[in-house]
């Protein structure tokens, strides 16, 4: 039952004989099963990684014929079955794959493509049609739909960017910090200065309630034992991990890793960071396991576009589509899903179709994960994949 | 405060005076349409960006046309302050392709465009903060945010130099003027692909959004009205090597189209003609006037009435901001304090309120991008949103951020710039557009690069830290008039739309007027 409906129900019944428990329930508004103690962790791979040189076709000829220069070797490929493999530089998840805890999404895209990042970013953070412009992020209209507990400290962290992506826009708890530590400090500029029936300046004090919410309810005083990598991306798995350490939830916490706009020199930039990434959900992996968390946390990985297939003259790729992404998590169904990109059949600009709509993964995480209905936040009904157990 | 910028404003409004008296219709104004103080300082704020004591003082008893007159009359359609000097000459106009140069050839390239379109917005900023005529600059902005184009598609920050000069040409002319000239401006035809757009391969880009979003708004065209106007526009593209507007007649489709319900072999120019011809073209452009000026919610009926006198004039904008800036709805006290300032209205504001005076601009520019707003990139073709969208947790502590730096100290160099803050600008996702972006990597390889990382950031530091402020004199300005006991009161009269919503119990000068400009109510207008 949706919560339209129900309100519309709980309206119905008169007044004098409501019921002291349809009130608390129409006033807590989150769908029965709706269940935000378990954690959505997200990645986005900024600027567009190759997903053709991330979950390599290794077996397929065209794939070498395209990429003379920039293909990974066959024999250096960390092959998962007899058609494709990992970049190298993503050995240290092979014990996750082996654990049936990373799901390969093959060819996640949407229908007329478009190849600005700026563009393209925001249709996967909006949820939009291609042709569509919304202001709002997916999780922002999620959220909107079925609300956190008032209790959490935040709907959603982001960390290490200033833009709040698939939270931004209207009435969404989201914090955007580069470390706790810095975010307490910051926070000190907010004051709590009551409520106003001015509408902007309503929002203003709204805001600085949020953040004052947060700042109350986090910290960075967690002790782990897991060694985070050193680096940007590892500090930022680790600010992560002190987040889900706090007592407060969060729903939702998106860490980013810069740097995959490889137009040249692709090989030992993206060799660097799919290094980093490896290594920052080894640690994550393991930092939750300390606080018992693993199983309750659904880690996906996204990004504007992937990137062509041919490569260009200057040891690089330029902005394509589709592309490969992962799913993790402790309660991941592991596997092969969706479908090799089909190398054989390019578009005019020379890119792939894709082969899962990337509403296909938002609506997974939304119906599954969390038990709230998607089709209103997607803006339309999109199977789930089968990419988590019972 | 008697600088050269002021008695030229001084002389302008003089001017403005000597000439109303034969101008104002309004012979017949009561007591009650003569501006006080809070009615002087909300039309200025409004139309400008935030007002000196001085300024709302020199407002302050006129009638509302006198006073919008003094606005609009004479306003400037050039700057103030001369354009970079490489804006003069067109230089290279296309990007070198991978076969013509070497990577490192299109790498120096790149990030020639990118310090280039960084001096256009420093700029910008400086002349915000020089010019005379603020609602000249308030409304190329606005025509910015309107007819949207970004450097990060267009990349030449040529193109962007020359977009802004027409906007702010026509920017209180005539509407009609400046749809034809932007439907031909370089940046805008490859901003929206009319470049791509050829006989039997029509792009539809240009079309479509002339309609929904420079002219007519959503649902007043069919997706066919765009098909056929897509035709028209086929062949309006420009030449890379005069980096002007051409119009290519090979590619052109010379059948008959229909828009609109008007047929024949119509051109752009036509299609434009047609669009200026639609009643909703006046009502969408007076609807967004009233959300940038007057409140977020249109009342209909003034809003119709003034779209009306906007379409008579033939799209003088000036008609329909002087109908808009004289309402009773703009006065209206639901309306004061019912907008919230946009990162340059704050950031300039703040500049201009306070008498700060940068040498220079660009470090003002940043930190206008860091809390939401890029000039010369906006977000995508629908612009800034605005309003209630400007604030979210991580934009409002860049705000509390930036003004607390502002404040810190009355001494120049203790109000430097902190690393992290500077490191934190530079890391803007909006940023990452115009700083190379391998500068932004923390984990960055090239030593070049991370050395010019850190160069900007020094020159970032050391251009916020470059403004010295005296707090005692600035509050001093209150005494003559108030008395020195109630001088608090009377800055938070000058710096806040509303009352504050914490308690002002500073009474240390400098902790005054921080705590004013921290104050929720400082980001309203």
């Amino acid at each position: 039952m949706d919560r339209r409906h129900f309100l519309k129900l709980a309206g119905s019944i008169p007044l004098c004989a409501t019921p002291v428990w349809v009130t608390e329930l129409a006033r807590s508004s989150t769908p029965a099963g709706a269940d935000y103690r378990k954690l959505l962790l997200l990645i986005e791979l900024k600027g567009g990684n190759d997903g053709l040189n991330t979950v390599v076709p290794y077996a397929n000829p065209t794939y070498y014929a395209l990429r003379p220069k920039i293909g990974i070797p066959r024999e250096q490929v960390v092959q998962l079955s007899d058609r494709v493999g990992l970049h190298p530089a993503l050995e240290p998840l092979l014990p996750l794959w082996k654990n049936r805890e990373l799901a390969l999404l093959q060819g996640v895209g949407y229908p007329a493509p478009n190849l600005s990042h700026f563009r393209s970013i925001e249709i996967w953070d909006t949820a939009s049609r291609s042709e569509e412009y919304l202001q709002d992020g997916w999780l922002t209209r999620a959220f909107g739909a079925a609300p956190t507990p008032k209790s959490f400290a935040a709907d959603g962290v982001i960390i290490g960017s200033p833009d709040l992506g698939p939270l931004a826009g209207g009435g969404t708890r989201a914090i955007a910090l580069a470390s706790t530590e810095q975010f307490l400090r910051q926070a000190r500029l907010a004051t709590l200065e009551g409520q106003s029936r001015n509408k902007a300046l309503a929002h203003i004090l709204k805001v600085e309630a949020d953040i004052m919410q947060a700042a109350s309810h986090l910290n960075a005083n967690h002790v782990f034992t897991t060694e985070f990598p050193s680096g940007g991306f590892g500090n930022a798995i680790k600010t992560a991990c002190q987040i889900v350490a706090n007592e407060a939830g969060v729903a939702v916490v998106r860490v980013t890793l810069s740097g995959f706009d490889t137009h040249s020199g692709q090989p030992a930039t993206q060799a660097r960071l799919l290094g980093d990434l490896a290594g920052g959900v080894v640690a994550l992996k393991s930092a939750l396991q300390e606080l018992g968390k693993w199983n309750d946390t659904l880690v996906l990985t996204y990004a504007e576009f992937g990137r062509r297939p041919k490569e260009n003259l200057s040891n690089g790729t330029d902005h394509g589509t589709a592309s490969a992404h992962f799913a993790l998590g402790g309660r991941i169904a592991g596997g092969l899903y969706g479908d090799q990109p089909s190398l054989d059949r390019l578009s005019g600009d020379g890119n792939t179709d894709y082969a899962i709509d990337f509403r296909r993964v938002y609506a997974t995480a939304l119906d599954r994960w969390w038990g709230i209905p998607s089709s209103g936040p997607l803006g339309g009904s999109f199977t789930p994949l089968p990419i988590l157990r019972a | 405060m008697a600088t050269a910028r002021n008695a030229l404003a001084l002389g302008l409004f003089s001017l403005a005076m000597s000439m109303t008296p034969s101008l104002a219709p309004t012979a017949t104004a009561s007591p009650s349409d003569l501006l006080d103080y809070d009615d002087a300082r909300h039309l200025l704020n409004r139309a400008g960006f935030g007002a000196t004591q001085a300024e709302i003082q020199r407002t302050v008893g006129m009638t509302r046309d006198q006073a919008a007159r003094s606005l609009l009359d004479g306003a400037r359609t050039n700057p103030v302050n001369p354009p970079p000097l490489w804006t003069a000459e067109t230089g290279p106009l296309s990007y070198p392709r991978p076969g013509d140069a070497s990577d490192a050839e299109r790498k120096m390239f790149q990030q020639e465009q990118i310090r280039k379109g960084l001096e256009l917005r420093g700029w910008w900023v400086g002349e915000m903060l020089a010019t005379s005529s603020p609602l000249t600059e308030r409304m190329t902005l606005f025509w910015h945010n309107h007819f949207v184009s970004s450097q990060q598609k267009v990349r030449l920050a040529w193109f962007m130099y020359r977009q802004n000069a027409t906007l702010r040409a026509n920017a209180l002319g005539n509407f009609g003027d400046l749809l034809h000239a932007v439907a031909r401006d370089p940046a805008m035809v490859i901003y929206l692909d009319n470049a791509q757009n050829r006989k039997g391969s029509p792009n539809e880009n240009f079309a479509r959004e002339v309609m929904e979003l420079f002219t007519l708004g959503e649902g007043r065209y069919s997706e066919q009205d765009i098909k056929e106007a897509a035709r028209a526009f086929t062949g309006w593209s420009l030449d890379r090597s005069t980096g002007q507007f051409v119009f290519r007649r090979f590619i052109h489709d010379d059948g008959v189209k229909t828009v609109l319900g008007r047929s024949g072999n119509l051109d752009g120019d036509k299609v434009v003609d047609i669009l200026l011809a639609q009643p909703a073209t006046a009502e969408f452009i007076t609807r967004k006037l009233w959300r940038e000026f007057v409140s977020p919610d249109p009342d209909e009926n003034a809003l119709r009435r003034i779209a009306q006198r906007f379409r008579d004039s033939r799209y003088d904008i000036s008609t329909a901001l002087r109908e808009m800036l004289t309402s009773d709805a703009f006065y209206a006290p639901e309306n004061r304090a019912a907008l919230i300032k946009s990162p340059v209205e704050l950031v300039v504001g703040t500049l201009r309120q306070f008498g700060m005076k940068p040498g220079e601009a660009t470090p003002f520019a940043v930190a206008a991008a860091g809390m939401g707003q890029n000039l010369f990139a906006p977000p995508n073709v629908k612009g800034w949103p605005g309003q209630e969208t400007w604030i979210n947790a991580s934009t409002l502590l860049a705000r509390k951020r930036f003004l607390e730096r502002l404040f810190r100290s009355d001494e120049a160099v203790n109000g430097a710039l902190s690393g992290a803050d500077a490191q934190a600008m530079v890391n803007d996702a909006s940023i990452n557009a115009i700083i190379p972006r391998h500068a932004v990597q923390p984990q960055g390889a090239l030593d070049p690069d991370k050395a010019r990382q850190a160069r900007f950031m020094r020159a970032m530091e050391r251009g916020m830290s470059s403004i010295p402020f005296d707090s005692e004199a600035w509050l001093a300005q209150f005494d003559a008039s108030r008395g020195a006991s109630s001088r608090g009161g009377a800055a938070a009269r000058l710096l806040l739309a509303t009352a504050p919503q914490s308690p002002q119990d500073a009474s240390e000068p400098l902790a005054l007027v921080r705590a004013l400009v921290l104050d929720a109510s400082y980001q309203l207008k």
